[in-house]
């Protein structure tokens, strides 16, 4: 058990670029930290470098109240489940799990009590037999996450472990993996660009994009309290409408708005009526575009007004009853659900 | 799946692949029907006459003991090349598949030895361990070694394997290059983080892995040092001192072209041929199975 931080730091390639830049997380012992963001905005960069496949440029990381940066990954005591699984290919499923405790010494009866605790646990005893190829894709990441169990480290690292599989698939092994995590308590650092994996896993979230963090906190709070445009148009499906004020007729309507250029509105908080907004709220005059009907819900697509150039706005609307396209409809929102965000995109506190 | 293409004309397929057909009848079947006639033939001394002896030259062959010291001498000579080039090709290869700067230059001059002929490479290596001319002989002997494998037969031998093993060295370095890099990279993390060093990881994963490309390479090596030779040896050793590195391939061509021997030379290249065909047999069934994993 332990904690994991991270103290400013940083990774310069060898060709120059700067993939991370200056990062400070601190991971409580058991939590489950989720690293988001965009493809190529540092995640894998990051994890790795904390498992210390990628060397620290500069900055501190620090396992257990032990400062790794120079300490070799076997030695960290941390196991990584990679996207591609990174099975053994010639060895069968138990050697697979096996290996890293032969590696370490341990005698055989133990190692094959662990192996076998591991795998009923994971479901696969079956298949302890079997190489890598003669599996499916499901069975072969729980073969990845057996291997990673068996050695009961101190930190699990997951680099997008469900890319691979099928939409259902993903959801049902996404719960496993909270319960089994819940379960072992084991301190753990997953890294995904789906932000609903992230909501759904993490005790504390952390976004990223072009190498720096966006915003620190848990899934909730993330969600409810964005702190750039940037998160709040990454986090929540679909995204956060974001207006710019500037030479809008909102501004009128906001009235004292400090220096906020950019609004931004969830579409589960903006109402469709035919009344006004009232208490200061605001109201959004909208033609519908489009219409999307997912079942227990629908998206509702409009520009404001006439204004053609304006960006377009999604309405959520609760059931099947959704306006015709091209009918004008008032979208109200209360002034509580508003979030202001300045000309740097930070979030203005209300 | 089905990958076949159906042609419109019946005959199409057949003209298409008769150029190819003609090449390897006039130029394989032809020859090794003739050789397997004559092989059964035995010739008068002035080559006169023949004679039809049935398996008569096979039999001589069997009850010569040069016979059998020269394929006891072929198999020793095959397993030292094989051995030794795989084994530095391996090395070159496990070198040149890390991530350094420069690593394509250092890739292409591995792959030019392949290019040289086989009489050049020989005589290279003459000039470096020729007893007097050579600089190399001159280093050992100035360590205390008689080198001279004009004299010594176990000298001419490594002589000839040396300079038969590095011409081979570029195809293997190819072959085991492009084995490694066909190994994922996260494998091989996964077992530095499972704890396994340098060395353990080379033993117990990459090396289990490249076995199918081992293999391989072990049977086409063994080709080579049988057949591919020919030319080393000739510039070399011209098969002496006293045998030492006379080859079965080399000993068709003394018996048959220098000896006049013709029926026992022609015996000895259908045995050769029927070694060839079990070699390719045993390469192919395995290939049909590719991986032992
Ligand atoms: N070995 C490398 N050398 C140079 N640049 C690299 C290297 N590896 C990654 N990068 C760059 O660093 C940045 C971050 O890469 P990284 O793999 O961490 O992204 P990511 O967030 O994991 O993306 P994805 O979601 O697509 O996996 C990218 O711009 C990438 O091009
Ligand atoms: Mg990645």
């Amino acid at each position: 058990m332990a904690n994991v931080t991270l103290r400013n730091v940083r990774k310069t390639y060898p060709g120059g670029f700067e993939a991370i830049k200056g990062i400070d997380v601190a991971v409580g012992d058991g939590q489950f930290c989720v690293l988001v963001g965009p493809s190529g905005c540092g995640k894998s960069t990051l994890l790795r470098m904390v498992a210390g496949l990628e060397t620290i440029s500069s900055g501190e990381i620090e396992i257990g109240e032990r400062v790794v940066n120079t300490i070799e990954p076997a030695d960290r005591d941390i196991a990584m489940v990679f996207q591609n699984y990174a099975l053994y290919p010639h060895m069968t499923v138990y050697n697979n799990m096996a290996y890293g405790l032969r590696n370490r010494g341990m005698p055989k009866p133990e190692i094959e009590q662990r192996v076998r605790e591991a795998a009923r646990i994971l479901e696969i005893e079956a298949l302890l037999d079997r190489k890598p190829r003669q599996l499916s894709g499901g069975q072969r990441q729980r073969v990845a996450m057996g291997r990673a169990i068996v050695r009961q480290p101190k930190v699990f690292l997951f680099d997008e472990p469900l890319s691979n599989l099928d939409a259902k698939l993903r959801i049902a092994m996404r719960v496993e993996i909270r319960k089994l995590q819940r379960r072992l308590a084991t301190t753990s650092i997953y890294v995904t660009h789906d932000q609903l994996e992230a909501m759904t896993l993490a005790d504390i979230l952390v976004v990223m994009n072009g190498g720096v963090v966006e915003q620190i906190g848990s899934p909730l709070e993330v969600y409810h309290r964005p702190a750039t445009t940037f998160v709040a148009s990454f986090i929540g499906a679909p995204p956060m409408n974001l207006i710019a004020l500037e030479g809008s007729e909102l501004r009128r309507q906001l009235g004292d708005h400090g220096d906020a250029t950019t609004l931004g509105i969830r579409p589960e908080d903006l109402t469709l009526t035919s009344g006004d907004a009232g208490d200061g709220g605001l109201a959004l005059k909208l033609r519908v575009d489009a219409v999307e009907r997912v079942g227990p819900e629908s998206f509702v697509y409009g520009r404001p007004g006439d204004h053609q150039g304006e960006a377009e706005i999604i309405v959520r609307v609760a059931g099947e009853h959704t306006p015709a396209l091209g009918e004008h409809v008032l979208a109200v929102a209360s002034r509580a659900k508003l979030h202001l965000f300045g000309r740097d995109g930070r979030r203005l506190e209300p | 799946m089905h990958k076949n293409v159906v042609f419109q004309h019946r005959w199409l397929p057949y003209l298409l692949i008769a150029p190819q057909l003609l090449i390897v009848l006039a130029f394989f079947y032809w020859p090794a029907l003739q050789a397997v006639w004559q092989s059964f033939l035995l010739q008068d001394a002035f080559g006169l006459s023949t004679t039809f002896v049935g398996f008569e030259n096979y039999v001589e062959l069997i009850r010569q003991p040069e016979y059998f010291g020269a394929v006891i001498r072929t198999f020793v000579f095959s397993a030292l090349i094989a051995g030794s080039s795989l084994s530095f090709a391996l090395l070159l290869a496990v070198m040149a598949d890390k991530p350094l700067s420069g690593s394509t230059v250092y890739r292409t001059l591995l792959i030019w030895p392949y290019a040289v002929a086989p009489a050049v490479a020989g005589v290279l290596w003459i000039f470096m361990l020729h007893p007097s001319l050579g600089m190399v002989a001159r280093g050992l002997r100035a360590l205390g070694l008689d080198w001279n494998p004009l004299l010594n037969g176990n000298h001419a031998m490594i002589l000839v394997v040396l300079a038969a093993a590095w011409k081979q060295i570029s195809y293997n370095f190819l072959f085991f290059l492009a084995g490694l890099q066909s190994i994922p990279k996260s494998v091989l993390e996964a077992a530095a983080i499972d704890g396994a060093g340098p060395m353990r990881r080379f033993w117990t994963v990459t090396f289990p892995l490249l076995t199918p490309t081992i293999f391989f390479l072990i049977v086409v090596n063994i080709v080579y040092a049988f057949f591919d030779t020919f030319g080393i040896i000739d510039a070399m050793t011209g098969g002496g001192p006293a045998k030492a590195t006379e080859t079965l391939v080399y000993k068709v061509y003394l018996d048959g072209l220098l000896g006049g021997n013709l029926g026992s030379s022609a015996a000895q290249s259908v045995l050769l041929m029927m070694m060839v065909i079990v070699l390719t047999a045993i390469q192919f069934r395995y290939v049909e199975r590719k991986v032992t994993y």
